[in-house]
């Protein structure tokens, strides 16, 4: 099977298959400590939201904040749909994975419908999608609610308690990424059109308005286990090591194959010169659009993992300070650089989460303010590029064509 | 015909129509930047548009690549009213253009520049992309030889994988005119593709004009100040001043033309003369 691969991508294959083996053993022998177990699927949470910042931000050039508010999406979203389903509801589950799934059915026949038209206007565009969205979530939770719960109770419920929570915990994964998707869709058709700067400012905004909705879950929004400003308990620990490999690997390989292709060619050209991308004749909207809804999906995904492994939400945790964070990563590491994240990310939540709670005096974390206002500041003077600059792991680099044979070339010239 | 001059071969007028503008005005706010302009160019036909600063050609260019919606007035391009439309489609439909200021993908590598023109033809679905199966290394490695056919054809070749934004100023140009064709154009609209060359880079730009003309068959419009080139290559010319035509004709008519001299010099130059 392995024989399909060539060269860096086998490499880098077998590599991940070790790195998995070395960390799952030393993690099923306790060398690793529940601490440190922790501190790396906190990392690779952070990871994975920072590469959907660094798609964002770094390779199609739309500075924007509301990362977090994606990842809080995404953790409260899933958390809800296996909190309910522990507790022997499965209609956190049917809601959320149907409605997605019905409300894209209806996003393309309003794309279709809207191809019909000359000239739509953006908030045109912006209400028929946002009320196909409500539509599709009104049809599912209003009337499909009750024969669909008890169809997925019915599926999943049946089958052994081991593979009925890895399904569980696969729709709701896959349940939180698609609403934070949805969620980008939908905020990113008006807010995408505003120049660069106005657009972080609006994302900036998005961030706040989600966490003052996630103070008042238990009220305006009506979900009393999310317990509002309490913060939310009791949310099954499911996360192990296999599911956030495999989520990791697939932002990891998802996010390089697209930008290795037409369409990534696309995305950087974006970045590089709007006006001229647009004369080239490339939809720039679709594009700034498509990057954004994908790089909420990884940061949706991530808060999956994330609420999975720390069983408790609390609002504080997304408030927009935190969502500094993957920014201040992701220009560390280097804007544009898929290595310097992944690297960046991991040693961030490891060196600061991890090492500085363990070796450091205690009351040192209250420091983190100062330091990293400071590090940026001395990155942004000594290497404004970031760490890593654009150096990519061979896996990840861009490959260079090589030049055609003279021969053709000839007969070109001729 | 309106928006052309009288006089021109009769095999040229048999031909068919690719560009029309139709009385077209456009205000910024209350300045009126263009007005009752009109247009028609045909299949093969090589014209400028010449004019003083601030005459508004950019702003036509601009009109016809939909940057700006016209205020008034409607642009046809083979026979399709493209008033209106977003540019991406009407770049896709046909129109290409270079800008004055050079606007290269800088970072990017030459290849790429080129290849990002093939995109809306590129064949391959995102859904290809990301399982990465046979349709997408079949049409990417297809996507790849026709971009580095092109650059052969702009002898670029050799520097494919350098960064655009690291090619001397005449290269840089060349790209810039590469990557416009690359999205397979029939009307090739040139904004001061001149602008900033020497005597020689000049010749090598007008033996490259006539080259993709014939090569690609294409019609071109050109914006310029140098007058060198403009009454060296083009088959006739249409004069802007204060966004209204002046004057439109052959080249030695225009270069005659008082109204023309008076615009680019100034009334006391006419009485001297």
């Amino acid at each position: 099977m392995l024989s399909k691969f060539k060269g860096d991508t086998l490499y880098f294959i077998v590599f991940s298959l070790v790195l998995f083996v070395i960390v799952q053993a030393l993690i099923s022998l306790g060398v690793v400590n529940n601490f440190w177990r922790g501190i790396i699927f906190w990392g690779a949470a952070i990871t994975m939201v920072t590469l959907g910042l660094n798609l964002i931000y770094g390779f199609n050039g739309q500075f924007s904040l509301g990362q977090y508010g994606f990842y809080a999406i995404g953790a409260y979203a899933s958390a809800d749909i296996t909190y309910r389903w522990v507790h022997g509801d499965a209609s956190g589950l049917a809601v959320v994975i149907f409605g997605s799934i019905l409300s894209l059915v209806f996003y393309a026949l309003v794309a279709a419908g809207l191809r019909r038209f000359y000239n739509v206007s953006t908030m045109t565009k912006f209400t028929a999608y946002t009320l196909a969205t409500i539509l599709a979530f009104w049809i599912v939770a209003g009337f499909l609610k009750g024969p669909l719960t008890s169809m997925a109770m019915g599926v999943v419920g049946n089958m052994p308690p081991k593979i009925e929570q890895n399904v569980v915990f696969f729709f709701a994964l896959l349940g939180g990424a698609l609403l934070a998707g949805i969620a980008s869709f939908l905020f990113g058709i008006p807010v995408l059109e505003l120049g660069s700067d106005y657009f972080g400012i609006a994302t900036l905004g998005f961030t706040i308005i989600i966490k003052v909705l996630l103070d008042n879950t238990d009220t305006i929004l009506g979900f009393p286990e999310m317990k509002g400003a309490r913060g939310m308990i009791g949310i099954p620990k499911w996360t192990t090591w296999p599911w956030v490999f495999v989520s990791f690997m697939f932002v990891v390989i998802v996010m390089r194959n697209l930008l290795h292709s037409s369409t990534g060619r696309a995305i950087l050209s974006v970045r590089e010169d709007e006006r001229a991308a647009t004369l080239v004749g490339i939809d720039v909207a679709s594009v700034k659009i498509l990057a954004f809804v994908v790089g909420s999906f990884f940061a949706g995904l991530a808060g999956g993992i994330r609420a999975h492994d720390l069983a408790f939400l609390h609002p504080q945790s997304f408030n927009f300070i935190q969502s500094f964070n993957p920014l201040i990563i992701v220009v560390l590491g280097g804007l544009g650089s898929m290595t310097g994240t992944i690297l960046t990310g991991f040693l961030w939540i490891i060196l600061l989460e991890g090492a500085l709670r363990l070796y450091l005096p205690a009351g040192f974390e209250t420091w983190r303010f100062v330091v990293y206002p400071l590090i940026l500041l001395l990155m942004m003077l000594l290497r404004p590029e970031g760490l890593f600059g654009q150096y990519e792991l061979p896996f990840l680099r861009r490959p260079l064509p090589a030049p055609r044979k003279k021969q053709a070339a000839k007969e070109v010239a001729q | 015909m309106k928006g052309r001059p009288e006089g021109l071969p009769a095999e040229v007028e048999a031909r068919p129509v690719v560009l029309e503008i139709h009385d077209m005005t456009h205000f910024f706010g209350n300045l009126r930047a263009v007005h009752d302009f009109n247009l028609t160019l045909k299949h093969g036909e090589l014209v400028g548009l010449i004019g003083p600063n601030g005459a508004g050609k950019t702003t036509v260019f601009n009109l016809i690549t939909g940057v700006y919606v016209p205020t008034e007035g409607e642009i046809f391009f083979r026979g399709v009213n493209i008033t209106g439309l977003p540019s991406f489609e009407i770049i896709q439909m046909g129109i290409a253009r270079t800008f004055q200021n050079i606007r290269l993908f800088s970072n990017l590598s030459v290849l790429d520049n080129v290849r990002i023109a093939y995109h809306p033809h590129a064949g391959y679905s995102l859904w290809d992309t990301i399982v990465r199966n046979h349709r997408f290394q079949e049409k990417e490695a297809e996507l790849t030889e026709r971009a580095q056919e092109f650059l052969a054809i702009f002898g670029l070749e050799e520097r494919q994988n350098d960064i655009a934004g690291s090619l001397p100023y005449g290269l840089q140009r060349r790209l810039e005119i590469a990557r416009a064709l690359a999205t397979r154009p029939q009307l090739l609209i040139l904004d001061e593709p001149a602008a900033g060359m020497n005597p020689q880079e000049i010749d090598e730009l007008m033996d490259l004009i006539h080259f993709i003309r014939e090569r690609f068959d294409l019609t071109i419009l050109l914006v310029e100040h140098r007058m060198r080139l403009v009454m060296n290559i083009c088959e006739w010319l249409t004069v802007m001043d204060f966004g209204e035509i002046i004057a439109q004709g052959l080249p030695e008519e225009v270069r005659n033309n008082p109204r023309v001299v008076e615009a680019y010099l100034g009334r006391q130059a006419i009485e001297i003369k």
